[in-house]
This record gives structure tokens, C-alpha cells and sequence, in this order.
């Protein structure tokens, strides 16, 4: 099964030959790297920027304006910071314009913790990003989502924050993307770039590669706006995201086996406009909830949900709903004792899930 | 520069001075809010539009302008109503409908994108237009213009750091209308160059420095600097040192600055058309009496028209499908 990585190239390359896509870019984007996550190499319409993440963002907006579809890529959500009020334009531009001017664009940033990434690789994006209005933000946990919601995010005439958690780039997909060779060493050889010991190395055996794209891809969609249950439960709802999907999975598995609690987890995929309808239907099924993600506490996007849970959903609860989030510190640390008392691991998730679940009405 | 076009230039300059001096006075009454414009610029600002090549889509020039260039539109063609219905936050001002504030203009058919006013990150997007226009070919090429304050901003660097790119030099006309403030911080004070063309030539950028209170000048130096950027397909730096009449908006009280504190480039062109025959001596103060009448009139068909609703503020968030 492909990976993250293998999945947005292939989706990207859908992007470019069948969508209308003309500029993947950014930094280390083009050739002879291909992203420094591998996630743009083989693209013919891949290209490397300066290093200067508002000469790419303003570069994204500019050639939308012209009518282009760029995708373009800031390295790592850690250095997008500096982009914000570019990317507040960008939210207002049809706003402001009453209409006129839209923008087809897509900006995609790798975010979050789990790779001993240290105080700047390992930033949450997503709570900023969603005080910035006029965009679509999605975040997708599985490479099916990930190609699916490139293809929406490609289509989509609106300018969507695609991020996509670093954990989880290497993971392997469970289910196959429609037109993805079974057989995924054969997916290896076609489309991962020849590696090399050094720069001189990739650079001179990548001047004689190309790409063999699978045929048979598709325009294969993950609808912006809506979430996944990815595991279904009676006790509890876990509302949550990216690499917390998966750590939410262990945590029920524990639960399940200690204390016969039956988590139901929610993926929301799209972080704006959010799959309100399954969030609050799969609440209202098991009347407790915890909102579950690694970004800073602090006006943290969760707090929102949680809100508004507490508005849509107040007399189906039947314990109170909490948020549980990383830490309130300015960074994650580099050692593994900083990491993992900054970001929610899963016997926090435990511990927390028992608690809820041990309240009476 | 035939007698027509000198006249053509001279009447643009009035209707747009006409045009700003009745928003300034709606900012001081109760049919507007702010104002911020470009009286003192338009002895360039007119050549500019007139010899832009005004249409929709990459053949066309891209305009990434700054909100001082209201005379350029007008050249364009700019209905002056335009103006004074978003001076006067109507629901029918074509720009924004009633969102933004004055000279802050957007035309899709024309190629003008939003104004902003965030100082210089048109700097930033101007590059995107231009790399476009560089892949399409034609003689399509993107216009940017600034203040001189703003080039402090990063972005400035970041326009000129990619409009020079190898192989992708984009065919981006940088313009800086130099008007030796920023709000009231003189020039001086906040730069250590001359002129900003001394870093745009570290860039290997052409540049000139022209005096933008000179029509003819303006005009020869424009249509010097387009024909570069249309046929070498590259950047080209014209810095236009300018007059700020009116203060930099109404956050200074947008009022006349005292005669001879600086050259009114309106007046320097009437005495030169006088001089050399091309007009009479009354012209100017008919023209600019109709054209005050006629701002008024104007203003009065405006404010008939309606204002935004509350229901309208959700429309144009996104996109439709």
C-alpha cells in the first residue's frame, strides 16, 4: 500500500495532468529532491523556490489571480508563521472583491510532532489556520484521505491549507487508492526517485529518471467537509485528527480489553468546514466525548468544537466534555521525556478516557 | 507628445484631482470615512493608464496597485462614480461593495487586483501575475507600484529577489512613486540610499529616476520602461519623485499643504500648455469648475443608491461551486 508521501505525489500528479495544475512549488520541490518528504518527485510541473516562504505564498496568490492552480509547499508548518497575513489576503481576497477575484490555490505544510523534531520541526498549524477565514483546512491521518482530499483541495476554487501530519508520512495505507498497483514495491519502482549517498549523487543518477505513473488513477475524491468514523463505539466519542487517530485506535484497544469501554473514534479529515452533522450524531450516540489533539492549549481549535458541543449537544451529554491537547509550553523539546510530556501519548489519552467514562449524570 | 494628447493628459489630470478633492471633502462630512489618495501624482499616474494595456487575462497588463493610484484609473477608463460609491460605502461601489476603503479598487476585466492595505506585500504577489505572463509569452506584463516608505518592507525584497530569478526573469515594471515620506517620517530619516533604485540596481534590475511631477518625462520614461518589459520579457525599476498634496490621508487631516511647499504637477503642466499656446488661460478653470460641478453631481445620484445590509456581509466568503 502506498505511503503519505507516495499517495499526495500521486495525487498531485493527477492534479497536473488532468486538473489544470501548473506550478508545484516551494522549496527543494523540483528536482533533483522532490520535497524533502518525497512528496513532489517525478512532477513535471515541480519547481524549487528561494528559500523565502512569503515570496511563495505571495507567488501562490499572484499566479492564482492569473487564472494558474499552483500547489505550493511551505517545508514545514513551523516556518509558515511569518506567511500569516499574506495568507489572511488570500482568505479575503473574494471576500473583499465582492466575488471577482477567487483563488485556486493550495498551500500544503507538514505539521506536528512525533519525529524528535525538536522546538522547529514539530509546530501545530491548525489553530492559527483556522482563525485565518476565507480558507478550507483539511488534515488527513490515512493516504486514502490524503490523495482524496488533494484531488478536492486541487478542484476546489477556494484557497485550502492542505496539511499533513510528519508521523505519519511513511505509513502505509491499509486500503488501496483506486488505480495504485497492488503491489506496492512494484508502486516503489515506478514512482520513488533513485536514491544516492550524496547530492552529486541523486543529482546525476535523477537526471536519467522518470517516473512511471500507474495508470490507472482516478479524480478518486475525499469530499471537503466530511469526517470518517474510524472506529466505531457505543461508551464514548474520541473527536480527533492526523497522528492522534491512530494513538486515540491504541488507547481504545486498551480500554477495550481493561475496562470493556467501546470507543467510537472520529477522523474529521477536514478541520474547516467541519463535519458537524457526524461529530454531533456520533456524540449524541454515546452522550460523552473528549476532543483529542497536540496543538497548544490556548485558543486551541478544539476548544472550538468543544464549544460548540456544548451548544448543539448540551442535554445529550451525559458527562462533561472535555479537551485534551499538548501542553502549555512554547515548544516540544528534542528529548523524549520533553516530547512526551508536551504532546498527548496514549496513556494520557487513557487516563482520560476513563475519566469521563467513570462520571455519573 | 501631440497637442491632443497634451490636452487628453491635462483633462484626465483635472477630472481625477476633481475626483479627489470631493472624496476628501466627503471624509470631512457625513458621506464617508477615511480617505487616502494620490493628489500631487498625477502627472504620472495619468501617462500610466493611458499607456497601459488595459483587458482581461494574460495578454493584458496586471495591475498590483497601491491605493494612491486613482488617476491611473481614471485613465483606464474609471467611471469617477465608481469612486465615490466606494468613498461612500454603497452597496453598488464595483470594488468591494462598500467593504473597503477609498481608492482601494478591483476590476477583473481589467486586470486590476485588490488593493490592500498592507504596505508592499503586492510585492510579494506581483511575481505570480508576472511568472504567468513570462510562461504565456505575448507582451502582456505586470505593473506594481509603491511608496517610497514601503520599500523598507521585506516583501520589496522578496518581489525583486524573484522577478530576477535565473531564467525566469519576469517581465514586472516596478514602480515607486517617491513622495519622501511615510506618513510623517521624511525619507531621510528611515533610508541611508539616495534614491531606492540603488538597491533595485544591486539586483541587476534597470532603474531610473525620473521627476513624476513632469508629464512629458513621465511619459517618455513609462513608455520606455513598458517597451522593455514588453519585448525583453524582464524587470525594469522606474522611481517617480512625486508631491503628496493632500498629507498622507485623513489620518494627517487630509488638508491642502501651504503654496509652494511643493511643486503641483497639475499646475506646472497647465503653465507649460499656456506657454506653449496649446490652451487658453481661462481652459483650467472652466474644466475645473464643470468637473467639480460635475463630482457633485455625481455624489448626489450616489447617495441614492443603497447601502450594504447586514445579510450581505456572508456573501462572497467562498467562491461559488
Amino acid at each position: 500500500m502506498a505511503t503519505m508521501a507516495q499517495a499526495i505525489r500521486m495525487a498531485l500528479h493527477y492534479g497536473e495532468t488532468h486538473l489544470g495544475v501548473t506550478d508545484v512549488f516551494g522549496e527543494d520541490v523540483g528536482p533533483p529532491l522532490g520535497g524533502v518528504f518525497t512528496a513532489s518527485q517525478g512532477l513535471k510541473t515541480a519547481w524549487n523556490s528561494p528559500l523565502d516562504e512569503r515570496g511563495i505564498i505571495g507567488t501562490a496568490i499572484g499566479l492564482a489571480l492569473a487564472g494558474q492552480r499552483p500547489v505550493a509547499e511551505i517545508q514545514f508548518g513551523d516556518y509558515i508563521f511569518n506567511t500569516i497575513d499574506l495568507l489572511k489576503l488570500a482568505g479575503n481576497t473574494c471576500w473583499a472583491s465582492m466575488g471577482q477575484y477567487n483563488l485556486p490555490m493550495v498551500v500544503t505544510t507538514i505539521v506536528g510532532a512525533g519525529i524528535h523534531g525538536s522546538i522547529y520541526h514539530s509546530h501545530s498549524f491548525e489553530s492559527m489556520a483556522a482563525h485565518i477565514p476565507g480558507w478550507k483546512i483539511v488534515l488527513p491521518s490515512r493516504p486514502i484521505d490524503a490523495y482524496g482530499l488533494m484531488i478536492s483541495a486541487i478542484k476546489d476554487n477556494n484557497p485550502t491549507m492542505y496539511m499533513y501530519p510528519k508521523a505519519l508520512i511513511r505509513v502505509k495505507g491499509k486500503d488501496l487508492i483506486p488505480g495504485e498497483p497492488a503491489d506496492e514495491r512494484e508502486l516503489k519502482k515506478m514512482i520513488d526517485a533513485p536514491p544516492g549517498p550524496t547530492l552529486y549523487d541523486i543529482i546525476d543518477v535523477r537526471s536519467r529518471w522518470e517516473p512511471q505513473w500507474p495508470e490507472g488513477l482516478t479524480d478518486y475524491q475525499v469530499p471537503i467537509g466530511k469526517a470518517r468514523i474510524h472506529r466505531e463505539g457505543a461508551d464514548i466519542s474520541v473527536i480527533t485528527y492526523a497522528r492522534h487517530v491512530f494513538l486515540a485506535e491504541k488507547a481504545a484497544e486498551i480500554l477495550k480489553e481493561e475496562n470493556g469501554i467501546d470507543v467510537e473514534i472520529v477522523d474529521m479529515r477536514t478541520l474547516y468546514p467541519w463535519d458537524r452533522e457526524t461529530v454531533f450524531n456520533s456524540i449524541r450516540k454515546t452522550g460523552r466525548c473528549l476532543v483529542l489533539n497536540e496543538d497548544t492549549p490556548v485558543c486551541n481549535f478544539g476548544e472550538h468544537i468543544l464549544r460548540t458541543i456544548v451548544d448543539e449537544c448540551f442535554y445529550e451529554l451525559t458527562a462533561k466534555p472535555r479537551l485534551l491537547a499538548g501542553v502549555d509550553v512554547p515548544g516540544v523539546g528534542l528529548h523524549p521525556a520533553y516530547e512526551e510530556a508536551s504532546v498527548p501519548q496514549i496513556n494520557d489519552i487513557v487516563r482520560e478516557l476513563r475519566g469521563i467514562c467513570g462520571e455519573e449524570p | 507628445m501631440d497637442k491632443e494628447l497634451k490636452v487628453k493628459i491635462l483633462d484626465l489630470m483635472i477630472e481625477a484631482r476633481c475626483m479627489e478633492e470631493r472624496m476628501v471633502k466627503m471624509s470631512k462630512s457625513t458621506d464617508g470615512f477615511f480617505w487616502l489618495g494620490g493628489v500631487g501624482e498625477e502627472a504620472f499616474n495619468v501617462p500610466l493608464g493611458l499607456l497601459a494595456k488595459r483587458g482581461h487575462g494574460l495578454d493584458y497588463d496586471f495591475f498590483h496597485f497601491h491605493y494612491r493610484n486613482g488617476a491611473t484609473m481614471i485613465a483606464l477608463g474609471m467611471d469617477p462614480a465608481d469612486e465615490l460609491r466606494q468613498m461612500h460605502n454603497r452597496v453598488t461601489d464595483p470594488f468591494s461593495g462598500g467593504r473597503n476603503f477609498c481608492n482601494h479598487y478591483v476590476r477583473k476585466a481589467w486586470n486590476v487586483v485588490p488593493v490592500t492595505s498592507t504596505i508592499q506585500t503586492q510585492c510579494s504577489v506581483a511575481p505570480g501575475t508576472a511568472r504567468a505572463q513570462k510562461r504565456h509569452g505575448g507582451d502582456g506584463i505586470t505593473i506594481v507600484t509603491f511608496g517610497d516608505a514601503g520599500t523598507a518592507e521585506g516583501d520589496f525584497h522578496v518581489g525583486l529577489n524573484w522577478s530576477t530569478l535565473p531564467k525566469w526573469e519576469l517581465p514586472l515594471l516596478w514602480i515607486c512613486t517617491n513622495n519622501a515620506y511615510g506618513i510623517s517620517t521624511p525619507y531621510d530619516e528611515v533610508h541611508g540610499q539616495e534614491h531606492i533604485a540603488n538597491i533595485v540596481a544591486g539586483y541587476g534590475i534597470p532603474t531610473k529616476v525620473i521627476n513624476g511631477n513632469d508629464v512629458e518625462e513621465s511619459y517618455n520614461a513609462l513608455k520606455e520602461a513598458m517597451d522593455y518589459c514588453r519585448t525583453e520579457r524582464k524587470p525594469y525599476y522606474l522611481e517617480a519623485m512625486v508631491s503628496r498634496l493632500h498629507g498622507h490621508s485623513s489620518s494627517s487631516g487630509a488638508n491642502r499643504v501651504p503654496d509652494g511647499l511643493e511643486a503641483d504637477p497639475l499646475f506646472v503642466w497647465i503653465d507649460r500648455l499656456v506657454a506653449e499656446e496649446v490652451i487658453e488661460k481661462d481652459y483650467f478653470d472652466k474644466k475645473y469648475a464643470a468637473e467639480t460641478q460635475r463630482m457633485k453631481d455625481l455624489l448626489a445620484e450616489v447617495r441614492k443608491e443603497p447601502a450594504p445590509t447586514a445579510a450581505d456581509v456572508f456573501k462572497h466568503i467562498y467562491a461559488e461551486a
